[in-house]
């Protein structure tokens, strides 16, 4: 019941595209492609991204957050890009030895394997938005490419949120 | 979502959801099942408590750790916004927001993107996107979430206002107090759950503040929910059973008096806001005489007093022995029907609420009604009768309206759509 709903809020949120490179795609349900045998040669799954949200920012950096399910054969997601940021990275947080809480550019991007789902959120791994260039403002839809390793691509897009958390500020020269 | 849904939810293995399960069982074991379930059996049993198992527990009894009223979900989506046709819930909150300064059409819309979307999630028992508190968007417990639009909105849309949209005319009975009436944005929520509703509250608010500051706020409440049957009409803190002549939600009646059929509010209605106190240290100097005359009604059962029962239709030509109206020609029944005048007859839509707030000085109660009703048009359904109603009415003695606002409830939206786009993508 839980899943179900979230599917289709999601649905009607987010509009997912994907531009795969097996030339035999069909746009499938999320939800109904995840009970679709993977091994079926003629449906390739739909990867989908749901419940994407940005903070709210006037300029310069910003976090993005959301649900990435996969629903066929183990992925690597390697990059993210958004005319909203000049650079877009993939972060995670890591705990130090002295037990603060650092975020850090993801090497080599997230797996996510076979059935499995990516959880962007507050404090955990995350986007990193790069060079605003524009103030997103609360309301606002920011459109997102997502890149595999394997070359597909799924587009999402996110709304902008009044969000006071996630104020993990980051600085790629100082964070040895 | 529906009872059986939940039902087979709620039956997990003791040692996963134990503890929450026997909570619950324990709030609502005595409202609906008795204590008759085995489960609640051995819930009493552990606590040491007398409780009886009922010799045959029915299925629902069998199910007592459901959340009856908690997994209770009012749809979102639909030709008209929830929250008006909605049984009333036990608790409702009426927000009332100022755009601010720089916001414009464009601005407008994307607030009520995100403020819709924030209902339809929260509503269905669904975390908001970004809610800091995802786990408090559940029990649902019939949550709603309603809209509407102050005549600053629909100009700042650049739309056209219904000819009622603005305070009503100024009444003599009124002492209305600025910061209580009036406002841009109308939130409208309601709950069978207070929790819930603050939570609900408070993701809306955050999502609105860039956009609005607090107007007014107005909780309310009525009965528990479960406490009565459904369908029983409230009481008012006076006592009396108020709203009892009231359209049917699913009637042509219904349909006829609430919702509006021109334009961007097709679909919606229009909506009285008002914020009457009711002064309960000279209503106590009053006998229960005197308190029934100045209504019309019983106090027992709200029967008409030409009547028995609630329903009864009263008998305003009715007298007494001495030849006065058994409904006297002063009380608030009689008022507020113009039954002896011509232009009588308007019909409203009422949903109000109690509400008592913490007293000042040396008062031991600030009590009143959140007077709240639906009509096509105010000006023509509204406004009749609560100018009768200040011409004449007993119960003014008692009662001072203080607070005032009229607000445009847009029509609901359709899946994947937003509340307000008939006037905002036009």
């Amino acid at each position: 019941m839980y899943s179900t709903r979230r599917a289709l809020i999601g649905a009607a949120l987010l509009t997912v595209a994907l531009s795969g490179c097996s030339g035999s795609n069909t746009q499938e349900d999320p939800s109904a492609s995840a009970a679709e045998d993977s091994q079926d040669a003629d449906i390739s799954p739909t990867i989908s991204v749901t419940d994407a949200w940005i903070k709210a920012a006037d300029e310069g950096m910003t976090g993005g957050f959301g649900t990435i399910t996969n629903p066929g054969d183990d992925v690597m997601l390697t990059g993210v890009s958004t005319p909203a940021a000049t650079t877009t990275e993939l972060h995670e947080t890591v705990t130090n030895a002295d037990g603060t809480m650092t975020m850090q550019e993801k090497e080599g991007g997230f797996e996510i394997a076979e059935g499995g789902t990516l959880t962007l959120e507050p404090g955990g791994d995350h986007l990193m938005l790069i060079g605003l260039t524009e103030p997103l403002l609360p309301g606002d839809e920011v459109t997102f490419t997502f890149t595999f390793a394997d070359g597909q691509t799924v587009e999402a897009t996110a709304d902008v949120k009044d969000y006071s958390g996630a104020n993990e500020s980051y600085d790629p020269e100082s964070d040895e | 979502m529906t009872e059986e849904a939940s039902n087979s939810e709620a039956s997990p293995p003791p040692d996963s959801r134990g503890s929450r399960a026997s909570r619950r069982q324990f709030l609502i074991g005595g409202a609906v099942a008795g204590a008759g379930a085995a489960a609640a059996f051995g819930l009493n049993a552990a606590l040491g408590s007398s409780g009886t198992p009922s010799p045959s527990p029915s299925p629902t009894e069998a199910a007592a750790g459901t959340a009856v009223v908690g997994s209770q979900v009012s749809p979102f989506f639909g030709p008209h916004q929830a929250g008006v046709a909605t049984p009333a819930q036990a608790h409702a909150v009426f927000i009332a927001l100022d755009l601010r300064e720089e916001v414009d059409r464009e601005g407008l819309r994307r607030m009520m993107r995100i403020l819709s979307d924030d209902a339809a999630r929260l509503t269905q028992g669904e975390a908001a996107l970004a809610d800091s508190e995802p786990e408090m968007a559940d029990p649902p417990a019939n949550l709603t979430v309603t809209f509407g639009f102050g005549p600053g909105f629909v100009s700042r849309a650049g739309g056209t206002s219904p000819d009622w949209l603005g305070p009503l005319p100024p009444f003599a009975i009124d002492d209305l107090r600025p910061e209580m009436c009036d406002g841009d944005l109308l939130v409208q929520i309601g709950c069978d759950d207070p929790t819930t509703m603050a939570h609900a509250q408070r993701m809306l608010l955050k999502d609105a503040r860039s956009f609005t500051t607090v107007r007014w706020v107005q909780p309310g409440f009525r009965y528990a929910a479960g406490s009565v049957p459904a369908g029983t009409t409230m009481r008012n803190l006076f006592g009396q059973v108020d709203g009892t002549v009231n359209p049917a939600p699913g009637t042509p009646e219904f349909d006829r008096v609430v919702w509006a059929t021109q334009g961007w509010l097709a679909g919606g209605t229009g909506v009285v806001v008002r914020r009457i106190a009711m002064n309960l240290d000279t209503w106590d100097e009053v006998d229960r005489v005197g308190r029934e005359a100045s209504v019309g009604r019983t106090l027992a059962t709200g029967a008409p007093l030409t009547g028995t029962l609630e329903h009864d239709e009263p008998d305003f030509a009715a007298t007494t022995a001495l030849g006065f109206p058994v409904i006297p020609d002063f009380s608030h029944m009689r008022r507020a029907r113009g039954v002896d005048e011509a232009g009588g007859g308007q019909e409203i839509f009422r949903r109000g609420y109690n509400y008592d707030a913490v007293p000042g000085s040396e008062a031991v109660s600030e009590s009143g009604l959140i007077f709240v009703s639906y009509q096509a048009d105010v000006t023509a359904q509204f406004v009749p009768i609560q100018q009768r109603l200040a011409d004449l009415d007993l119960l003014n003695t008692w009662t001072t309206p203080i607070g005032s606002a009229v607000f445009a409830i847009p029509p609901g939206a359709s899946e994947g759509g937003y509340v307000g786009e008939t006037l905002l993508e036009t």
